[in-house]
């Protein structure tokens, strides 16, 4: 079986005048159709432009990135992305903000009546449905970030792309999402590539996870299966020898053998 | 991406603040229309400009009430020209009209000339902004051409229109188009990259992008060049009007300079001034209703 998602090779040097960073070097990386990958590394290791490469925002400068062995090299519906800090539309509603992907994407393809039943059912999916009249400013932070995931689920991606989705929600609101992703997950069985910074959320949510090296020139240092059976259940992991030895093996990786070095940068 | 620097403090007047929605307590008190609490607050806002208004017509009066002054004083004003202070909407034949009429005339050649330099504004604007050199080659060029006063192009629209009426209209256009351009291209080198990307993952195409992201991210900006430009385009209008002739506001203030009718000059003044002022809180207004929500994230 040839792999859904494949990064061959990939190599990513940002030059601005004549100063040049080598951002990525060399990533090689196979991701299966339904897959759920984290990637975790330190702050400015280049994460989110592995994502961008993907997404197609950011050009490749080495390999090339194959989505069912064709190159993708200009962002697309096929690759929604959840952005770092939910971008949504401000001037628009949730609903309007949902809909500007739907009417686009499904121009066509849709009747209206269906294209507002689809928005909908994106909308509970996140349990948002209550808000759909509501502005972006008039939520909060984890319901923007709900209102951004049901906006990249009505697309339609083969690939869902979440750039540290919960990095800027508490606790407590964090975990019910992570929550809720696992059940989106397990019921339409998308394929999702997430960036975290959160070792527990990458070994609750993941079937792999994607460690990286430190930057300049990150590379992907190891790459751990997490062999946890689904559904998982946050609190019967707690203790769970296998989830506790995958959860070491992240910390390990980053803080021991790739220690953040300020002097990196 | 960094803004290059327009050296302005007077075009561009930074984003247009809309008011924040402020969350009012449906049940919290039992609602008793406050008569007193009203007219408190009315007293308040009209009660200082009016006192005020009233010392200094009562200083104008003062120092003009000598019979050689070279200007007349309110008494005077109210003598000669009560007829056009008191009724603005009347008509007694082709030139005797009241002020009214006259500034609705020129209200339509506002309209023309501010509308044609908002829509041609906000599209060259949005031209601009998308990109770093074309900003960078012509804002210099407009921070100069934005300070010619309106008077100093009406030779030379005259001689490329040779018609008194197309040339009126240019020169409220090119009068009030500059901060409209400045504004918006400024407006859309704003537009955070997330909604640029949001537009690339879905595809849209310039038009999409155009007026469903670009617009709305800059009408903030948009609406401060607009209200600048509407300013400068009722600025303009008497020079406009000094070639058109005919009924306009602008024209009756040069005809009554040549007919030495100051009181009617003055009357004239006053209308100019009120009309500018709720034109420039009609601008206020429609920015409040369409950028709600965008300001505030
Ligand atoms: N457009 C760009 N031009 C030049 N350098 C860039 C550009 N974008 C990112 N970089 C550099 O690439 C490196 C990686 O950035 P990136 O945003 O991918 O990090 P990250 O791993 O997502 O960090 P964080 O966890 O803080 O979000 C940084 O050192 C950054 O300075
Ligand atoms: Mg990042």
């Amino acid at each position: 079986m040839s792999a859904y998602l494949k990064l061959d090779h990939i190599g990513k040097t940002f030059t601005r005048g004549s100063a040049s960073t080598e951002v990525l070097r060399d990533i090689r990386l196979t991701i299966d159709k339904g897959e759920y990958v984290s990637i975790i590394g330190h702050s400015g290791c280049g994460k989110s432009t592995l994502l961008n490469l993907v997404a197609g925002l950011t050009q490749v400068s080495q390999g090339a990135v194959l989505l069912e062995n064709q190159e993708v090299n200009s962002p697309g519906p096929d690759r929604a992305v959840v952005f770092q800090n939910h971008s949504l539309l401000p001037w628009l509603t949730v609903y309007e903000n949902v809909n500007l992907a739907v009417s686009k994407v499904f121009a066509g393809r849709k009747t209206k009546a269906e294209r507002h039943d689809w928005i909908m059912e994106n909308l509970t999916l996140v349990q948002m449905a209550h808000a759909t009249d509501k502005r972006p400013s008039e939520i909060s932070g984890g319901m923007k970030q709900r209102v951004g995931i049901a906006r990249a689920l009505a697309m339609e991606p083969k690939i869902l792309l979440l750039d540290e989705p919960f990095g800027a929600l508490d606790a407590l609101t964090r975990a019910h999402l992570q929550d809720q992703m696992m059940e989106i997950h397990a019921r339409l069985g998308n394929t999702i590539i997430m960036i975290t910074h959160d070792v527990d959320e990458a070994v609750l949510l993941s079937d792999r996870i994607v460690m990286m090296t430190n930057g300049p020139a990150a590379r992907i240092g190891e790459v751990l299966d997490v062999p946890l059976p689904r559904p998982r259940h946050r609190i019967a992991l707690a203790s769970d020898r296998t989830y506790l030895k995958c959860r070491e093996a992240v910390l390990k990786f980053l803080y021991e053998r790739h220690r953040f070095v300020e002097a990196a940068e | 991406m960094s803004l290059p620097v327009i050296k302005s403090d007077v075009v561009v007047a930074g984003p247009f603040k809309p008011r924040p929605a402020t969350v009012v307590p449906l049940a919290a008190q039992p609602r008793r229309f406050d008569l007193r609490g009203l007219a408190i607050k009315v007293a308040q806002s009209v009660l200082p400009p009016i006192v005020v208004l009233a010392i200094l017509l009562g200083l104008w009066q003062i120092a003009f009430s000598d019979p050689n002054s070279s200007l007349p004083p309110p008494s005077e004003v109210w003598a000669q020209s009560r007829d056009l202070i008191v009724s603005p909407f009347f008509e007694n034949g082709d030139q005797d009209i009241g002020l009214g009429w006259r500034v609705l005339v020129s209200l339509e050649r506002v309209a023309y000339g501010f509308g044609l330099a908002a829509i041609v504004g906000v599209l060259v604007g949005a031209l601009i902004g998308q990109s770093v050199w074309a900003m960078r080659g012509l804002d210099p060029i407009f921070q100069v051409l934005r300070t010619v006063p309106p008077l100093a192009w009406l030779p030379l629209s005259l001689a490329a229109f040779l018609d008194s009426r197309p040339s009126a209209i240019f020169v409220i256009f090119i009068t009030s188009i500059w901060p409209v351009i400045i504004n918006t291209a400024v407006g859309i080198r704003n537009i955070p990259q997330d909604y640029r990307n949001v537009a690339q993952v879905l595809r849209l195409n310039h038009i999409e992008f155009f007026y469903k992201i670009m617009v709305p991210a800059a009408a903030p900006y948009i609406f401060s060049g607009l209200k600048i430009g509407v300013g400068l385009s009722w600025l303009a209008i008497v020079a406009a009007e000094m070639l058109t002739g005919g009924v306009g506001i602008g024209f009756f203030i040069w005809d009554a300079w040549n007919s030495s009718r100051l009181t009617d000059i003055i009357v004239a003044l006053v209308y100019i001034g009120l009309v500018g002022f709720m034109l420039d809180k009609l601008v206020s207004f429609l920015g409040a209703l369409v950028t709600r929500g965008t300001a505030s994230n």
